[in-house]
Order: C-alpha cells, then sequence, then structure tokens
C-alpha cells in the first residue's frame, strides 16, 4: 500500500525519521548485537578477558537442567495464566453480553484492573497469601490445610498463576464481550426458535463465531505471561522456592544481575530472541487470517 | 426484540447474581487492601484481619507520602508521572514524525529505515536487559529521568498505528496544500495533526499506563531510592531481615501506586478501549 501524491525532498523525511532511528539504533540494535555477540564468549572471573567459545555458552545451557526446568516452568506457567484469565472473563463475559439493560455499568466495574500493574497485583496478592498475616491463608489453615508458598513449589506456582490471571481478566473479558456482541442476534434467535438451550446454542453458534478471537486473545495471552509477568514473580516469589517459579524472562534477570554469569545470559538473550520472533511470526500470520473471517 | 432469547424474571436476575459475584471476586483483593491501609499494625499481625475500615487511614496515607521507608512517596509518585509522560508523549511526538516521513516522501533508505523500525516490534526490553543496561551506563544515564524514558520511547506499534492512519487520509487533501503552495511541514501540522487527534489520544492512554506500569527497567535503572518508581519501589519497602512488613503503609502505597492509571482507565473509557483496539490490530 503506497501513498499516490507524496512531497518532493530527501532532506526533511531523513530528519523527521532520524530520531528514532538513532534511539533504535542505540537501544534495540547495539544492544541486540552485543548479547548476540557476547553469547560467544565466557568472561574471565576478573572481567579482565574473555574467551571465544563458539556455541559452547548454548551447549551448556541447553544441558543445564535448571534451563531446561525453566522452558518447563515457563509452558506450564503460561498455559495455566491463559487458561484461568481466559475462562473467567468468557463467563463474565457471557453473563454480560445475555443482560439487556447495564452491560455499560458492568464493563465499566470490570475493566479497571487492566491499569493495575503485575507488580502490584503481586503485592496484593502476597498480602492475602501472606503465611503470617493473609487472610486466605488463615482460613485455610482453618480448614486445616497448611498455606506456605514460600515452601512449597506447587503453592508457589498457583499464587503467581492465580495474581497473574487475575490483572488479565478486564482485557480478555472487552475483547470476548466485543466479540460476542458481533454474533448476529439473528442467528441466535433462530437457534432459540428452534428450540436450543443455551448451552447448545453456545456449543454449536456462538463459540465457532467467537473462535477468531479466543485465537488472537490464545496468543496474545500467551506473550503476555512470558514477557510482562516478570513483575509478579519478583514481588511474590523471587523466582523460588527452588527455582520452581522460575520463568525464561526471570532466569535471564537472575543469571545476568543476581549471579553475575554474563555469557549465559547474553546466550538466554538470544534463545529469547528466537522464541520472541517465533512468537511474533505466528501473531503476524493469525492476524493476517483474521482479516478473512 | 431479545425477549426471545433472554428470559425475563428468575433468569435474569440470576445472571445479574453471578455478574455482581464475578466482580466481587475481582475487586475483593483492593477491598482488602484498602481495609489494610486504614488499619494500625498491631491489627493486621493477629489473623483474620479486620473486614471493616479502621480509624487510620489518614495516618497511614500521610505517613506513606511524607516519609515512607527508603524514600517518600510522593517521590515516587513524582518520578512515575515524569516517566509515564515522557515514554506517552516522547513515543508519540517520534512516531508523528517518522509515519509521516515514510508515508508521505519517497527518500533513499526508505525500505529499510521501514524494516528496522518494524524489527523492534521483536524485542522487548525484557529480552536485552543485560546489554541494553550496559549501554545506558555507559551513557551515564543511571538514576536519570533521561535514562528511565529515551530507551523506551521508540515503538514500532505506534509508528504502525499513524503510518495506518496517514493511509487513510484522502490524496485530495495533500494535493490541494501542494496547489496552495504549502510546505510539507504546513500540511502536516494544520491538516494532519488535528486530523489524528482521536488517534493521538487513544494511544496516549494506552502508552501513560505502559508507562507508569514498567518495572524491569527502573529496577535496573535506579539504584537510589529517590529516583524509584511507585511500581516498583513497593517491593523495596519490604524489609530484607526479619523486622515486621510494614502492611498499612504498603498497602496505601500499592492504592497510591494504583490510583492515576485507574482513572484514566475509568474516565477515558471510550479512548482507552478504542486505543486497546487499535494496538492490537
Amino acid at each position: 500500500m503506497e501513498k499516490r501524491v507524496t512531497f518532493r525532498g530527501w532532506r526533511l523525511p531523513l530528519i523527521l525519521i532520524l530520531p528514532q532511528a538513532i534511539i533504535t539504533a542505540v537501544f534495540f540494535f547495539w544492544p541486540a548485537g552485543q548479547a548476540i555477540y557476547q553469547s560467544a564468549f565466557i568472561p574471565d572471573p576478573f572481567g579482565l578477558k574473555s574467551q571465544f567459545v563458539g556455541l559452547g555458552n548454548f551447549e551448556y545451557l541447553f544441558s543445564d537442567p535448571y534451563y531446561l526446568a525453566s522452558f518447563r516452568t515457563t509452558a506450564v506457567f503460561s498455559i495455566l495464566v491463559t487458561v484461568v484469565s481466559m475462562s473467567v472473563a468468557l463467563w463474565l463475559a457471557l453473563m454480560a453480553d445475555r443482560i439487556i439493560k447495564g452491560t455499560g455499568t458492568y464493563r465499566t466495574l470490570l475493566i479497571w484492573p487492566y491499569a493495575v500493574a503485575p507488580a502490584v497485583a503481586g503485592v496484593l496478592w502476597l498480602f492475602i497469601f501472606n503465611p503470617n498475616v493473609g487472610i486466605a491463608s488463615w482460613y485455610l489453615d482453618q480448614l486445616g490445610y497448611d498455606w506456605n508458598h514460600k515452601l512449597n513449589s506447587g503453592q508457589a506456582m498457583g499464587l503467581v498463576v492465580l495474581a497473574s490471571s487475575w490483572g488479565r481478566i478486564s482485557y480478555n473479558f472487552l475483547f470476548f464481550l466485543a466479540g460476542l456482541q458481533a454474533v448476529p442476534r439473528s442467528v441466535i434467535e433462530a437457534a432459540a426458535i428452534d428450540g436450543a438451550h443455551f448451552w447448545k446454542r453456545f456449543r454449536t453458534i456462538i463459540f465457532p463465531l467467537l473462535s477468531p478471537t479466543t485465537f488472537f486473545l490464545l496468543v496474545v495471552n500467551v506473550v503476555y505471561s512470558f514477557f510482562e509477568t516478570f513483575g509478579v514473580i519478583h514481588t511474590i516469589t523471587s523466582g523460588g522456592p527452588q527455582q520452581a517459579t522460575t520463568i525464561l524472562v526471570y532466569k535471564v534477570y537472575a543469571d545476568g544481575f543476581v549471579g553475575q554469569d554474563l555469557g549465559s545470559s547474553a546466550a538466554q538473550s538470544v534463545v529469547l530472541l528466537v522464541v520472541v520472533g517465533i512468537l511474533t511470526v505466528v501473531q503476524f500470520k493469525f492476524i493476517e487470517r483474521r482479516v478473512h473471517y | 426484540m431479545s425477549g426471545m432469547v433472554e428470559k425475563t424474571g428468575k433468569a435474569t436476575w440470576l445472571i445479574h447474581l453471578g455478574l455482581i459475584i464475578g466482580i466481587g471476586i475481582v475487586c475483593f483483593p483492593i477491598y482488602l487492601a484498602f481495609i489494610a491501609s486504614s488499619v494500625t499494625q498491631a491489627e493486621l499481625v493477629r489473623p483474620p484481619m479486620p473486614l471493616l475500615p479502621g480509624d487510620q487511614l489518614v495516618e497511614n496515607y500521610s505517613r506513606a507520602l511524607f516519609s515512607g521507608i527508603n524514600a517518600p512517596v510522593w517521590r515516587m509518585l513524582v518520578n512515575s508521572m515524569v516517566m509515564a509522560l515522557g515514554i506517552a508523549i516522547g513515543k508519540i511526538i517520534i512516531s508523528l514524525m517518522s509515519a509521516f516521513a515514510i508515508v508521505y516522501f519517497r527518500f533513499p533508505f526508505r525500505a529499510l529505515f521501514f524494516w528496522l523500525i518494524f524489527m523492534t516490534l521483536m524485542l522487548p526490553v525484557e529480552v536485552r536487559i543485560v546489554p541494553t543496561y550496559v549501554v545506558v551506563a555507559n551513557f551515564g544515564m543511571l538514576n536519570s529521568y533521561t535514562g528511565l524514558i529515551l530507551p523506551l520511547i521508540a515503538s514500532a506499534t505506534a509508528t504502525f498505528l499513524f503510518r495506518q492512519f496517514y493511509m487513510t487520509v484522502p490524496d485530495e487533501l495533500t494535493e490541494a496544500a501542494r496547489v496552495d503552495g504549502a510546505s510539507p511541514m504546513r500540511f502536516f501540522l494544520d491538516i494532519l495533526l488535528p486530523m489524528s487527534r482521536t488517534n493521538i489520544a487513544a494511544l496516549f492512554v494506552i502508552l501513560f499506563i505502559y508507562g507508569w506500569n514498567q518495572y524491569l527497567w527502573p529496577l535496573l535503572m535506579t539504584t537510589e531510592p529517590e529516583m524509584n518508581t511507585i511500581v516498583m519501589g513497593i517491593k523495596q519497602m519490604f524489609p530484607s531481615g526479619d523486622d515486621l512488613t510494614d502492611w498499612p503503609l504498603i498497602m496505601a502505597t500499592a492504592l497510591l501506586a494504583m490510583l492515576p492509571p485507574v482513572l484514566v482507565v475509568i474516565f477515558m473509557q471510550r479512548l482507552f478501549i478504542k486505543g486497546l483496539v487499535d494496538t492490537e490490530k
């Protein structure tokens, strides 16, 4: 797609594009290049020289059980966050779509958690489930269930999933509601006249028509749980206990800044670059398809 | 019309009830945080915590705002505001300009620039933290607003949004401007910018929330408490040793941290939804 009518000259457009070009070069391409370059070296303990190791950092990385475990953790975490936040949002959107009056009010009351930062959401849920003062952990204790996410890795995972999904419900709700409201009323009413109950209408008409929205949200939520949940992990568990909640992005940070293992951290950055690349291609492929629906 | 599908009476009430329960669950954490920010520390450390507000509201909030733990919270609010506004306004300005150049001119290396910007879509800051940190540290920009803002203002999303919008602007307007002898910058400032108003506003809402809620970047960038942003500063308020956590103070800070972006979403709901849909296309 190109404009037919354009302006002449080349100095002005170059000046206009320069600020973005410089910032992109200095803060995107230079660091990304550095990551790729550093991933081929191991710095000596004093940081004076580094030794070229080729793909050694990657070989080491993929034989490191902690790194492989981090892949698994990331997969489990993002699947849980995606499923939990999308199903709750769909449930709420289905109800909000069925009522005649008040949809707007309910929408207002449901969308504002979008604005709560993942790190702040982390602090809220940390307070609720704090083993000493938390109200949820106290009631669980009364029921005879011992809650301590600082020691129990399953509970730690549950808590970070809960905190990450909570803030995501708003976003999914908005897109599901928009998708539901785009389903033609006449089709649903025709099915209702034929005697299809709500559940049957949902399965045979609404859900298939909603599938573009669902696919789109699947991709977006996976990307979200990969990269934007760092704040939740850092505030609630710091990756623990025993790295049970160390997702890939958290591991890059922990190895690079806390552990000062620059070669490994750079190699991990490169692996993440590849992952982001794949996710972006999937996203674009899908959006291309979405236009045809 | 919808009476055929929507059952009246009992069924409708059940749906309303379901929605209210849903909203209750979604809002409950915030309610608990509000209660915790209104009571004394002593009331909180003996579980279960009270479920009705106490009388320490003013005390807790003024303690947070004016003394805090590492730095007064008003200071962190100012830092967050500068960062969020800087990122939102900076991104919008450089994107408006570069999209104008790409759409309305044919210049050398145009395609190259386009693809370079496009590729940044694939490089979130979380992926390249260590090397980006090194670059910023070498510039001496740690603990500065420039260091907080500059690396985050290049955005392919905003550039693409404006590009899409410019493509829909009728060519007749450009022709008319050229016939009238208007310079490209006149056309940009007097015709294109006013037409982009709604898009700019919608994008501003989304980018303000994005900037306000940044966590990892300020965590690396600001080692001095005076430069902490509020979202990353909360975690720093937890004691590192065995000291008692000051929950009322932390919960008051958490509520202060979410207030500005939440108000933006509630009061600019139409722009917010437009921005959300636009940026995800």
